[in-house]
């Protein structure tokens, strides 16, 4: 699915950086009827991470109360060139990988 | 036999009482601030909760609930002994308490979080985060939503 990455191409090393994310997702929140009253099944993201050359650098849990194409913002230290591996695993098996790549100086 | 003012009053009175049952029994799909603590509690345990450090961005006034910008900062140095662990968002009135659990690290760098959440009614929103030492700290805001989400009909 497509996803949105939003990561600093260059930093110098020992910044803070701010890794922007937003993936397509309906986000069902099971709590929603159709017209003639049928329940509609939940579909949401349940959760969400990120990997920084392999070491986990931010983790989200999700909930209904997430907004459909869920956007998450988080601050990352620059420590060495390499890629960030993210990860949206929801309901139904879901599953969607995105990656970015830096340079540090 | 004509109807006395005893009898019409007793009649009245008990269709008013079989009338309101189904209200009660029927509430809105909701959490109630009761859930809120529940969920709170499943987080924090029996820990004290300080109100501080934590600071809550969202526009008071949420035009349309179903995407509310919201940021959660807070005041920590985010060194290798004394950072933030995660931070907790729960809300009062949604079908669930509960909108997000955010996990950080010392490499975080900086303790802030954004997303975008639901509301389905004009509610308190709170923030609970977690310290390295294991203390919790909190804060809430009130938010006045005039389009709710949630729970409206699907097309």
């Amino acid at each position: 699915m497509a996803a949105l990455i939003n990561v600093p191409a260059k930093a110098k090393r020992g910044d803070v950086i701010e890794i922007r994310t937003l993936t397509s997702h309906i986000m069902e929140t099971g709590f929603r009827h159709t017209a003639d009253g049928a329940l509609v099944p939940r579909d949401i993201i349940t959760s969400f991470t990120c990997r920084y050359n392999g070491t986990e650098v931010f983790r989200a849990d999700l909930f209904p109360a997430i907004a459909a194409n869920p956007y998450l913002s988080f601050f990352t230290v620059a420590k060495e060139s390499g890629k960030f591996e993210f990860e949206w695993i929801g309901d139904n098996g879901y599953s969607s990988t995105a990656s970015a790549s830096i340079t540090v100086e | 036999m004509p109807t006395t003012r005893r009898q019409f009053l007793s009649i009245a009175g008990g269709a008013t009482v079989a009338g309101t049952i189904p209200i009660v029994t029927l509430r809105p799909l909701e959490a109630t601030p009761a859930m809120l603590s529940t969920a709170i509690r499943n987080v924090v345990g029996e820990a004290q909760i300080h109100t501080g450090k934590v600071k809550l961005d969202i526009p008071p006034l949420v035009e349309n609930g179903n995407t509310v910008p919201v940021t959660v900062s807070v005041a920590s140095p985010m060194t290798a002994t004394d950072y933030v662990k995660s931070i907790h968002v729960f809300n009062e009135k949604n079908p669930q308490p509960n909108i997000g659990n955010f996990y950080l690290n010392p490499s975080s760098g900086r303790a802030q979080v954004s997303t975008r959440m639901r509301l389905a009614d004009t509610q308190k929103v709170v923030a609970i985060a977690r310290m390295s030492d294991d203390t919790f700290w909190q804060v809430a805001a009130d938010i006045v939503v005039t389009l709710a989400a949630c729970t409206e009909e699907m097309n």
